[in-house]
């Protein structure tokens, strides 16, 4: 199996805090990869070391054999990697459509006429259609964060980072983004997904990979991994047998 | 998954009434010099600078979100432009004025990646520190006259009539000029590039928008644009001197503009340079209340409606003049024949 994205010995500090110590994370091509671990552990912020928003102390971050550690913000989305925002963060004065628009103009480096077709296309499949034209910024919270997987799929990725997009949602709405997201996996989009729902996880992906304190805690087959030890101690306390 | 038909929608009913609108309201100013009294045509003049200048300051601030205190020195650049275009190459002053924006540009070239390091009110600073280089190169330098300043002998020399009435008509074409520029960058795709960087910077980025190189276009175009009203400027004062020509009060009256028209739309400079060209008509005999008056109206509106007027006026009737935005309209799909679901009706497209 190829590994299409790969973290190696990622380091990273925030003033005296080491928040990601040593982290290496594979990523399969056409892999579904769920990741887990207590509040703080460094999940967001490997994201934010894959996608370039901070760039790392130490350690490499590999796309598709190439070394784009230093790669720019823009370059990686283009290269291919989408993601989306725990906290959603919508071109609020602009529409839906337009907010899909610059994703897929952008992401794929192609003019705005030629990317009106990927955006119905987008919106269709993340059940934004009827809301093409609302003001982004006053979205309810689901629409916001399918707005978030719309604009990371209108790049055309051939890797998806979710972070935590069923995080503030009612049962059935995790259950429809649960489909909407198996579907985009069927369609052969390679997944990390950070998510604190444990179910909706389940649900999904076929590997977890445990962090905590930064560092690895273990990884393997999704239901092992939950009911391990290690994982048990370090979400209730107490210590590892 | 079946492939919906639909269209883009740019325009609406409404943007015809206001382009018949435009259309006649440029040519009712055009048709000034036929009948106007001179000075009325000069002072006009200084509206239509204000306009754009104002459109090019809220270019750079209200969508690139680079607050900018230093955009006199292509101000000056641009009144400096004019004198070595017209008098030192001996080109026709209307042409110069143009060229005198090319100028500027050329300037701001290598200062872009310089002051592109710094963030925020860094930014600010960096700009202001450049413009006053740029005065103070320009004041010690002989050639220029040196701190005492030049006049513009080619623009003088032009028979009165002709100067009046083509600096008049220059300032308008300058003035529409900026607005359409504004309006036509803003439908393109590196517009839908500054509006996202406007709303969020790292979700752009995140989208794969370059926002070094799209903040590098707009200002260039700033300083380009910028330079032209210098030019303008210049051609209806006919003399230039660093002191005025590099004055902050330029950047000063164009963020004035832009905070009470309206940050980040194309009608608040518009607006912005209406209220405040009133203003100075009619009370700046007052002097220091005057000053006084258009500061309590900044912080006003700055404190209780950060995006202007027109901010205010779009907020409640969703109302833009210029049809920059993008609408999508989608084709009911065709209905599969053979199919006895009653009752199952599709999800209707908005058609309004």
């Amino acid at each position: 199996m190829t590994v299409v994205l790969e973290t190696t010995g990622l380091m990273k500090s925030f003033g005296g805090v080491q928040v990601i110590d040593d982290l290496s994370v594979q990523l399969n091509d056409g892999e579904a990869l769920g990741i887990v671990g207590p509040n703080g552990a460094g999940k967001t912020t490997l994201f934010n070391l894959i996608t370039g928003v901070y760039r790392p102390d130490a350690g490499r971050v590999t796309f598709k054999e190439k070394d784009i550690t230093h790669l720019a913000r823009q370059d990686r989305c283009r290269e291919g990697i989408g993601r989306t925002f725990q906290i959603p963060k919508p071109f609020a004065d602009m529409s839906v459509f337009e907010n899909v628009l610059v994703c897929a103009a952008y992401g794929r480096s192609m003019s705005e006429r030629a990317s009106y077709a990927r955006c119905v296309e987008t919106m269709e499949l993340t059940k934004l259609s009827t809301k093409a034209n609302k003001q982004a910024g006053a979205l309810p919270l689901l629409d916001r964060k399918r707005l978030e997987l719309a604009r990371a799929l209108a790049g055309d990725p051939s890797v998806l980072l979710l972070d935590e997009v069923a995080g503030g949602l009612t049962e059935s709405e995790v259950e429809e983004l649960i489909e909407t997201i198996k579907d985009l996996h069927r369609e052969g989009i390679s997944i990390i997904w950070i998510e604190h729902i444990v179910h909706a996880l389940l649900a999904v992906v076929g590997r977890i990979v445990a962090i905590s304190f930064g560092r690895n805690l273990i990884e393997g087959d999704p239901n092992e991994v939950m009911c391990s030890d290690e994982v048990q101690a370090c979400y209730m306390g107490g210590t590892p047998v | 998954m079946s492939a919906q038909d639909f269209s883009v929608a740019r325009s609406t009913r409404m943007h015809r009434y206001v382009l018949i609108m435009g259309v006649l309201i440029v040519a009712a100013l055009a048709s000034f010099p036929f009948w106007a009294q001179v000075s009325f045509l000069r002072t006009m003049v200084t509206f239509f600078t204000l306009v754009a200048l104002a459109q090019m300051w809220n270019l750079l601030g209200g969508y690139a979100g680079m607050i900018s205190v230093g955009q006199q020195a292509y101000l000056g650049l641009g009144a400096y432009g004019l004198w070595l275009m017209g008098d030192v190459f001996h080109i026709h002053p209307f042409v110069s004025v143009i060229l005198a924006g090319g100028l500027a540009l050329l300037v701001a070239l290598p200062v872009a990646p310089l002051i592109f390091r710094l963030r925020g009110g860094y930014f600010a600073i960096g700009t202001w520190v450049v413009a006053e280089v740029v005065r103070l190169v320009v004041a010690n330098i002989q050639a220029t006259g040196g701190g005492s300043g030049k006049t513009v002998i080619s623009a003088a020399r032009l028979p009165i009539d002709t100067r009046i009435n083509g600096t008049y008509l220059l300032a308008l074409f300058v003035a529409v000029g900026s607005i359409l520029l504004v309006y036509f960058l803003l439908r393109s795709r590196l517009g839908l590039a500054l509006t996202a960087i406007r709303d969020n910077e790292l979700a752009a980025q995140s989208s794969g928008v370059n926002i070094f190189r799209s903040k590098l276009y707009v200002y260039l175009i700033s300083a380009f644009g910028c330079g032209v009203v210098g030019a303008v400027v210049a051609m209806n004062l006919l003399r230039i001197q660093p002191a005025a020509a590099f004055s902050i009060n330029w950047t000063a009256y164009a963020l004035f503009i832009v905070v009470i028209g309206g940050f980040g739309s194309i009608e608040g400079p518009i607006i912005g340079a209406v209220i405040y060209f009133t203003l100075l008509q009619s009370l700046s005999q007052y002097g220091t209340t005057y000053m006084l008056l258009l500061g309590v109206i900044a912080v006003a509106m700055a404190t209780k409606a950060p995006r202007g007027i027109w901010g205010i006026v779009t907020k409640r009737w969703n109302v833009h003049l210029f049809p920059v935005r993008r609408r999508l309209v989608l084709e009911e799909p065709p209905e599969p024949q053979g199919t006895t679901g009653a009752g199952a009706a599709g999800p209707v497209a908005e058609a309004s």
